[in-house]
């Protein structure tokens, strides 16, 4: 066979595939919320969605979910991977059980912390125990909304920490043991050695790990419903539920573009804010 | 019939050329190997005879076939690579069928060809064990018993014995060459080892960045070499060049003279056994920097006019460091080059 | 490392992994408690008359075995197809230098900036036209887009981890480039791709949205879960979850080798 087209022959039912899977539905998913959903306005959709009662509790709840939820992430990853380097014997029984999270689905992490936190749940029954609860009490409803955050957090950085674990222990599998070693000699203590040192060659990786994650926390929605149900919306929520239940799919549209858009601008700002220069690699 | 002839191949990565409108024909049945330095393009030249690369320019052909164009399995030609290449998936004897298999050989057949090639290469106590397992120059045994089992019309060889250890690789390099010349296979064979090339070759191919800058016998190579680069690659010591003034045909330096080819400024070049020692003021002036006893001779290491030549001795000798002696070059074994160009002038045939 | 300093690292360790394990059996506790298991207080740590048989009363509810056959159907669908398109696509990165290789690179590195799932949403039309709407194909198809660019991207890395020569030496020794493939760098790829498969397989399997709005009557277990979410009593929940569970954990464990090489693509 022809060496010169045989790659593109090889390529070409993946990128068929992304074309109509990938493209085609994204610049579908554009023109819909466009199409002014009857009130011959082109941003018809868009204004139906704003003005809807919901829709900036979950555009807040989102955002409050994220800035909380991937720091929170990031920082237990980094803690997780110096641990792991420091120990030699078990790292490979400790990495596992530390990544199993990484099969989870958000739906089941959800139902997992659900066990946990409802009303006659190990948590409710611990504190009992403790003497600091006197009996069945309720944290997931709408009248504790602080609790009720506090359980999704929990599940989200319970499920998804594995994933930027992962990136962060394959980034530090690549900075030389010397480099650390240099800076001992030099009498750096661990903590200056780690801002120092560490930080700054893990940039790509943490930059990698911040995009994926973010990303991944836009969408988040069925740990939420597992854990509150509609007491606490969310954007993907909404878009679900315009889909399905309302039936409409141009205001669906237009939260999928805000969703997208949103992703995408957060990318951006990792992608500036974390910018590495290729020459100051290792 | 399975002769080899390279037409002018051209090679260039980006915009580094490899190879240099190379040319050089294989005769059917003929040992020929591909000697240089590394990084001179033996490998790139051996991978576009196979058809593993791509070429920018020239032909190939095998039996008068031009086989440029064809795929690797249509070429008729085997190949023992660089870094071995050999399956980590399949057992020894597995690796030494392979070719048999895929050509859909009788079982019969592949089992008499890989025991002989076993046996060739001290391989049988491996053949149900996987490469993961051996040595470095086991694998490298393997490789070269995969390439001899499909006995080939054609053998391209990248540098198959390098990680032998001294006393095997004298012993494979016997029976490699007793075994490809009863099969009569033509073989290109790449090293940058010199004695494996002089001991296996019938011509020797010398290369240096891009091309073949000759190709020759092994004496003729190792005697007249076309250019210093080639004299001072092949043979050990390399060949002392020496520069020397020719004046109306007689070259002349110190007590030395010698009937010379050109005019001017020319190099004088001479291999450090053919030498006879004299007296400092006959001979050329050679300053003895290094004495060292080898067992058979003595090399002295010195200069001569500022250049440093190295020159053998016999046993007996007696010079210490800093002493002068003379040096007379055997005139029928000395070459002249022309300093500019470093290529061979003629030989005046007196 | 002071030996206060080592005790205190292993907590640390003990205790994080203690965070992660603890959670999955307490669920596991309350999925074979049953009902009674699930309203008892206060609760004990240890499990009180488990048995089998209440995930079996699950399992028999009207849709659950449905749901799960589905999901099993379009999981095991999204790892054929990803697998079939980007494992050729990998290949081609792997092996040739060609013009739009970088483009093809930075389409499929794109699709991690958008949330995919989501592109569900304007599918369900053209999958009503089609009859792909409520099949576990028409799933696959979209779990298949949030595969596609991993495996890609994976069995690039692992094609290109073969050296190129073992191909050269099949092709040299007879083979064409189909036979090479097949003789020498499928036999050698095989654990990665079947890694890479099973992470197919959970993406699928534990996808929620796109199944929810793709899929009525045809659930996936997901989406059957999020649906009666609100209407089923609590300790079914709770064996749901844990079905959930034990299949990625069990994938998780077989890949572990490999987490690198499949997550580790994400930091490139
Ligand atoms: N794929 C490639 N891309 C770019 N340059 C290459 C490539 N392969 C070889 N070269 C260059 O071509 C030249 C010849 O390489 P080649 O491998 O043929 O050398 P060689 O004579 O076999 O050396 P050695 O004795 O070290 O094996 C070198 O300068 C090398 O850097
Ligand atoms: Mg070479």
């Amino acid at each position: 066979m022809n060496q010169r087209i045989l790659p593109y022959l090889l390529v070409a039912p993946a990128v068929v595939f992304l074309g109509a899977f990938f493209i085609v539905p994204l610049v579908q998913t554009i023109v819909l919320s466009f199409d002014g959903g009857g009130t011959g306005n082109a941003l018809g959709n868009y204004s139906r969605m704003v003005n809807d009662l919901n829709f900036g509790v979950s555009l807040r709840n989102t955002f409050m979910l994220v800035l909380v939820v991937v720091p929170l992430q990031l920082a237990m990853a980094l803690a997780m991977g110096m641990m792991l380097q420091k120990i030699e014997r078990g790292r490979e029984m400790v990495l596992w059980i530390w990544t199993i999270p990484l099969g989870v689905s958000d739906l089941a992490a959800g139902l997992v912390w659900l066990a946990l936190l409802q009303n006659t749940g190990y948590i409710n029954s611990a504190l009992f125990h403790l003497g600091l609860l006197d009996g069945p009490t309720p944290w997931l409803n709408s009248e504790t909304p602080v609790t009720l955050f506090a359980a999704i957090v929990l599940a989200e950085v319970w499920r998804a920490t594995a994933v930027v674990l992962i990136v962060i222990v394959a980034g530090l599998q690549t900075i030389p043991k010397e480099f650390g070693e240099a800076a001992e000699i030099f009498g750096a203590k661990p903590w200056r050695k780690f801002t120092r040192i560490t930080l700054p060659l893990l940039k790509p990786s943490i930059q990698s790990a911040l995009i994926l994650r973010t990303v991944l926390a836009f969408e988040v929605f069925a740990a939420v419903y597992a854990l509150g149900g509609r007491n606490f919306p969310v954007l993907v929520g909404e878009a679900y539920t315009w889909q399905n239940e309302n039936q409409n799919y141009g205001v669906a549209a237009a939260y999928a573009v805000l969703i997208m858009v949103i992703s995408l601008a957060a990318t951006l700002v990792w992608l500036k804010a974390l910018r590495t220069n290729p020459e100051t690699q290792a | 019939m399975a002769g080899i002839v390279i037409d002018r191949i051209e090679k260039t990565f980006g915009t580094a050329k490899a190879l240099d409108a190379v040319s050089l024909t294989v005769a059917d049945g003929e040992f020929v190997a591909l000697l240089g330095p590394s990084g001179c393009g033996k490998t790139t030249l051996l991978r576009i005879i196979a058809g593993l690369e791509s070429r920018s320019g020239g032909r190939v052909l095998i039996g008068d076939r031009d086989v440029s164009d064809l795929r690797p399995a249509d070429r008729g030609l085997a190949m023992v690579f660089q870094n071995y290449a050999v399956f980590p998936h399949m057992t020894v004897f597995e690796n030494v069928a392979f070719g048999l298999r895929t050509k859909n050989a009788p079982e019969e057949k592949v089992r008499r060809n890989v025991m002989r090639a076993a046996e060739l290469l001290h391989i049988e106590p491996y053949l149900e064990r996987y490469p993961a397992k051996l040595s470095g120059g086991q694998r490298q045994r393997v490789a070269v018993a995969r390439a001899l089992a499909v006995e080939p019309a054609v053998l391209l060889m990248d540098e198959p014995l390098s990680n032998l250890d001294a006393l095997l690789r004298l012993e494979m390099r016997a029976d490699l060459k007793r075994v490809l010349q009863e099969a009569g296979t033509t073989t290109v064979y790449v090293t940058h080892d010199q004695t494996e090339a002089m001991g296996l070759a019938d011509r020797i191919a010398v290369m240096h960045s891009g091309r073949i800058v000759q190709c020759d016998t092994p004496m003729t190579v190792y005697a007249a070499p076309a250019t210093t680069f080639v004299g001072g690659f092949v043979g050990s010591p390399p060949m002392n060049f020496v520069p020397i003034r020719n004046e109306d045909g007689r070259a002349r330096l110190d007590g030395f003279e010698a009937t010379a080819p050109g005019t001017g400024e020319l190099l004088l070049g001479f291999r450090g056994e053919d030498v006879r020692i004299d007296a400092p003021e006959r001979g050329l002036s050679f300053a003895v920097a290094v004495a060292e006893p080898m067992g058979s001779h003595v090399l002295l290491t010195g200069t001569i006019a500022d250049k440093l030549v190295r020159v053998v001795a016999p046993t007996g000798i007696r010079v210490a460091a800093g002493e002068r002696i003379g040096i007379v070059p055997d005139p029928e074994r000395v070459v002249w080059m022309s300093p500019e160009t470093g290529a061979a002038l003629p030989r005046i045939i007196s | 490392m002071t030996r206060s300093g080592r005790f205190l690292l292993w907590s640390g360790i003990v205790a994080l992994c203690a965070w992660v394990l603890v959670p999955i059996y307490l669920i596991g506790v309350g999925a074979f408690g049953g009902r009674a298991a699930a309203f008892r207080w206060p609760k004990g740590i240890l499990p009180v008359n488990t048995s089998l048989d209440q995930i079996l009363v699950f399992l028999r509810i009207e849709g659950v075995a449905n749901a799960a056959m589905n999901s099993l159907i379009a999981a095991g669908l999204t790892m054929l197809f990803s697998l079939l398109l980007g494992a050729p696509a990998g290949y081609a990165l792997a092996r040739f230098s060609f013009r739009g290789a970088d483009a093809f690179r930075l389409m499929v590195l794109l699709t991690r900036a958008f949330p995919l799932a989501i592109l569900a949403l304007p599918l369900t039309v053209i999958f009503i036209k089609t009859g792909l709407y409520d099949t576990p194909l028409g799933v696959s198809l979209v779990h298949t887009a949030l595969a596609l660019p991993f495996a890609t991207l994976v069995t690039a890395g692992l094609f290109q981890g073969i050296p190129r020569e073992f191909e050269e030496a099949a092709w040299v020794f007879g083979c064409t480039r189909f036979q090479a493939i097949r003789k020498v760098v499928l036999p050698l790829a095989l654990p990665g791709l079947a890694a890479s498969a099973v992470f197919a397989f959970v993406i699928s399997w534990n996808e929620v949205f796109a199944a929810s709005v793709l899929t009525v009557r045809e659930r996936t277990l997901t989406a059957y879960l999020l649906t009666v979410l609100s209407e089923s009593p609590i300790h079914y929940r709770f064996a749901g979850g844990f079905i959930l569970i034990v299949p990625s954990i069990v994938f998780i464990f077989a890949v572990r080798r490999y987490l690198f090489a499949l997550w580790g693509v994400t930091s490139r």
